[in-house]
């Protein structure tokens, strides 16, 4: 069970005696809105500029161009896959890690962060030699859309996993044991007490997966051919558009691409804060 | 589902797509033996390439963190219009692919950019030298502590921090008394993850650093320079480097924590 | 608390402190080199060698190599520059036109060019599928792994030899734009650049691999089990090198060394055609020499006639939307394509 949560609402500030706005107040939120602008806010304005640079039918262009299309139904097509695998094995792997036991329980939950440090390119090199052609285990997926949904898999796993282990353990067995010794099924079980509590996390992390993988292009360059219209992701076409000197074609599909992360995760946002109103005074 | 048949589901998707690339890595490393793999991690490019990377990492990491903090705690302790906004916008860099962030800072820094002309002009030199390859992995990290810290203040409540401002402490002392504890090993967790996000960082990098060899050549580009040479061994060996180094920091904080809490 | 926010400062001001003298500039003349990726091995020997001459001591270096594009955006962007050594002529009219590099660079000696290269084939070792002339690359059943021609330097290349080719064979322009197209329906894999292609090839996809013939060269040396085959027809890839306005005069003296005999041989042995050809008669170079001039070859230039310089035949192969390579990609990968 989550720590009793603010069931009684923030004290008025008034009645306790203290000024609205205390300097300590406004510095922190201040110093938030500096640096993530510097840092975040300024390259995506400059992004947004640039695509607009030539001109709204430009954008248009480029961006509903057939190949810009194809390029956006194959990343957004592989990246809804990818989430739901990871929601499904995700869940499952932070069950195992959290409720299991089994030697080297340990190391196993040490690697699960492992793709964030390792570079995307050398993920890209070891899933094709492993899965591609002169594959150890006889697998020979290199060049196709399911060699794209393997590179997005592993570079998304943590997101999930981390996401939902917090909550199983913080959870409280004990309604768990009450259902079961009330008679119901674990799959009851499971689907009344224990997901409900997951999903928040579930979803938070389902997506950051998408997210991720709608942007990603080091571990799917090596492995996918980029064929353009068949295996060619919507960050590899922006990549090529750079290189043949279209910055702002380049911008302004890189800026649908954002809009569609982006709107995502208010959206996840937004349904997060759904389903933990129950929780909340 | 019976405990073993989930035990066998999740050890084979991480097998399949986490442990199998991972004893690939070792493999080709060590396949001509430990001599070479020596060679290349000794020769002084590759020395640089570590020490640049490891200084950005310094930089970058404590930004993060700060940043990490203090907005989860805007973002789950108070109310303000744009409340929403603020949180995607923290998120968002995960999303962005790195040839677009690098693409971004050549807009803003690049000779007839933003800000490129006026900087130059003054002799400050932010693209193809460190500061650029510090605000690339500072954008690609962001996100790591804040998501953290987030889910970890919403789980807590903020009774106690209630409790001891009625009590008189000062915004500051509650912050380090109270809420700074609290969150501990969520912002451990964090700094583990900007961290190794830091030394991966590829794309981002390889576009605004300049690739100078000895110089601006971070531990990924030399991964990239390598494999480009045709020097597999040398390019494994330091990826191997690398991702060894974030496994014993997981594996570290893993020891380190108190049972009760094994993530 | 307080402790940790210490270690953190002083990470900080260690960080902050250190970083700049990692960056400063040596005293004494400096050059930078810019240059594409495969010839970091002949290019540091290069510039070690130069080091040792009177004209080059005291000379430091820093040197920078990438996917020939990357690095010429990275220099219209501000990446500091003396000696830029890239793949195509295309990439040194990019930085001509933001006033980085002189327009008349084609007038230094040897055309600004410090080597040169041909399309080539590359294939299995012991070329099981016979693979000897283009029109082998549409036998049933070829896969052909290419760079893709937006991004890559290397792809343009391979594109404009095939036609060209074609061309020699006494094609129409139509025929052999539409061999181009029967080719590009074998391409089982277009990376974005002619490194990646290599190694694309080299993990075992496809059959034959188009790219430089120096880079096939550097593959071999690397004891990669493959075959070189130059067709009969095919294309000269001449590598500029070209100093860039700001220069320092050490530059052109470092070029012209690049182009004297004694580098040429240097990089004669290593897998590029020199543009100093006396030198292919010291007997050390037989080998090459023979591998460079053996066989009777039609071995179109970027300037002849056929194609009048780079920038007419990137607008009319490779511009983003009226090219003839963007229709290509489309007919041939496209839902009406019948694809590869």
């Amino acid at each position: 069970m989550p720590a009793a949560s603010a069931t009684a609402g923030p004290i008025p500030a008034r009645a306790r005696g203290r000024p609205r706005v205390a300097p300590t107040d406004v510095l922190p939120l201040g110093f938030v809105a500096c640096f993530l602008t510097a840092v975040v806010v300024l390259p995506i304005a400059a992004l947004v500029w640039e695509s607009r640079r030539q001109g709204a039918r430009s954008f248009w262009r480029v961006v509903s161009s057939p190949e810009a299309v194809a390029a956006l139904r194959l990343t957004l097509g592989a990246a809804v896959v990818v989430a739901l695998v990871n929601a499904v094995l995700g869940t499952v792997t932070a069950w195992v890690l959290v409720r299991d036991e089994f030697r080297g329980k340990t190391l196993v939950n040490a690697v699960i962060d492992l793709p964030f440090a390792l570079p995307t390119i050398v993920a890209g090199l070891t899933l094709v030699a492993l899965y591609g052609p002169g594959s150890p285990v006889g697998v020979d997926l290199a060049f196709t859309r399911g060699a794209i949904v393997l590179a997005l898999c592993f570079v998304t796993l943590p997101f999930v996993v981390r996401a939902v282990q917090p909550v199983l353990q913080e959870l409280d067995t004990e309604m768990e044991e009450a259902a079961r010794s009330l008679g119901a099924g674990q799959a009851a079980v499971f689907r009344r007490i224990v997901f409900p509590n997951l999903l928040p996390g579930i979803l938070s992390g389902a997506a950051l997966a998408l997210a991720r993988a709608v942007g990603e292009i080091g571990a799917v360059v090596l492995i996918s051919g980029n064929l353009p219209y068949r295996t060619e992701v919507s960050s590899v076409f922006v990549m090529s558009r750079i290189e043949s000197g279209d910055a702002a074609g380049a911008a302004a599909v890189a800026v649908v691409l954002l809009c569609v992360s982006f709107a995502l995760l208010l959206a996840i946002g937004g349904i997060r804060l759904l389903v933990t109103r129950h929780e909340r005074a | 589902m019976p405990r073993a048949g989930l035990r066998i589901v999740a050890l084979g998707y991480l097998t399949l797509v986490l442990l199998a690339p991972l004893a690939m890595v070792v493999r080709r490393t060590f396949a001509h033996g430990l001599a070479p793999v020596w060679g290349s991690l000794s020769g002084p490019e590759t020395v640089h390439a570590f020490e640049i990377t490891m200084l950005v990492a310094a930089i970058a990491v404590p930004l993060n963190t700060v940043f990490g903090v203090v907005a989860g705690l805007a973002i789950v302790r108070r109310r303000f219009p744009g409340r929403g906004l603020l949180n995607a916008f923290v998120d968002l860099p995960l999303a962005l692919s790195p040839v677009v962030v690098g693409l971004a800072l050549y807009l803003l820094y690049g000779r007839t950019g933003w800000f490129g002309g006026w900087l130059l002009g003054r002799g400050i030199h932010v693209l193809f030298a460190w500061p650029a390859i510090v605000l690339a992995t500072v954008f690609v990290s962001v996100p790591f502590v804040a998501r953290e810290v987030i889910p970890t203040l919403r789980e807590l409540g903020d009774e106690q921090e209630q409790a001891a401002r009625t009590l008189g402490a000062s915004a500051w002392q509650t912050f380090r008394r109270i809420t700074l504890p609290s969150i501990r090993w969520a912002v451990v967790y964090g700094v583990v993850l900007t961290t190794a996000r830091c030394l991966g960082e590829y794309g981002a990098v390889a576009i605004v650093s300049g690739r100078i060899v000895g110089k601006t050549e971070t531990a990924t580009l030399r991964v990239d320079g390598a494999y480009q040479n045709l020097d597999a061994t040398g390019a494994y060996s330091v990826a191997l480097v690398l991702a060894a180094a974030a496994v014993a920091v997981l594996v570290a904080m893993t020891l380190a924590r108190p049972n009760e809490q094994v993530a | 608390m307080t402790g940790r926010v210490r270690v953190f400062a002083a990470a900080l001001f260690l960080a902050l402190a250190v970083l700049p003298a990692a960056s400063a500039r040596p005293a004494g003349p400096a050059l930078s080199l810019v240059a594409y990726s495969t010839p970091q091995p002949v290019m540091a020997r290069l510039v070690d060698l130069w080091s040792s001459t009177p004209a080059g001591r005291g000379v430091s270096f820093t040197q920078s190599y990438g996917p020939s594009g990357a690095q010429a955006r990275a220099i219209v962007a501000g990446q500091p520059a003396d000696v830029a050594f890239l793949s195509t002529g295309l990439d040194v009219d990019g930085l001509v036109d933001a006033g980085l590099v002189s327009q008349s660079w084609g007038k230094a000696p040897h055309g600004g060019i410090a080597a040169d290269s041909v399309v080539a084939f590359v294939v299995r070792g012991g070329n099981p599928k016979h693979i000897r002339t283009w029109s082998d690359l549409v036998e049933p059943g070829v896969q052909v792994v290419t760079p893709n021609p937006f991004s890559s330097g290397s792809a343009k290349w391979n594109i404009l030899a095939a036609y060209s080719a074609e061309r020699k064979l006494g094609k129409t322009d139509e025929q052999a734009t539409a061999f181009v197209r029967q080719l590009f329906r074998h391409v089982v894999s277009q990376d974005s650049s002619g490194a990646n292609a290599l190694n694309t090839f080299l993990t075992g996809k496809g059959d034959v691999l188009l790219t430089y013939e120096s880079e096939a060269y550097a593959a071999l040396a690397a004891g990669k089990d493959i075959h070189l085959v130059i067709p009969r027809q095919t294309m000269l890839i001449e590598l500029p090198m070209v100093p860039t306005r700001a220069a320092p005069a050490q530059a052109r003296r470092f070029i012209a060394f690049v182009q004297s005999a004694r580098a040429q041989a240097i990089l004669a042995a290593n897998g590029y055609r020199p543009v100093v050809e006396s030198v292919l008669s010291r007997p050390a170079l037989k080998k090459w020499r023979l591998a460079y001039t053996g066989g009777s070859r039609a071995i179109v230039r970027i300037a002849d006639p056929l194609f009048g310089g780079w920038r007419r035949a990137d607008r009319v192969w490779f511009d983003p939307s009226k090219g003839r390579m963007v229709a290509i990609e489309r007919e041939v990968g496209g839902p009406a394509g019948a694809g590869g």
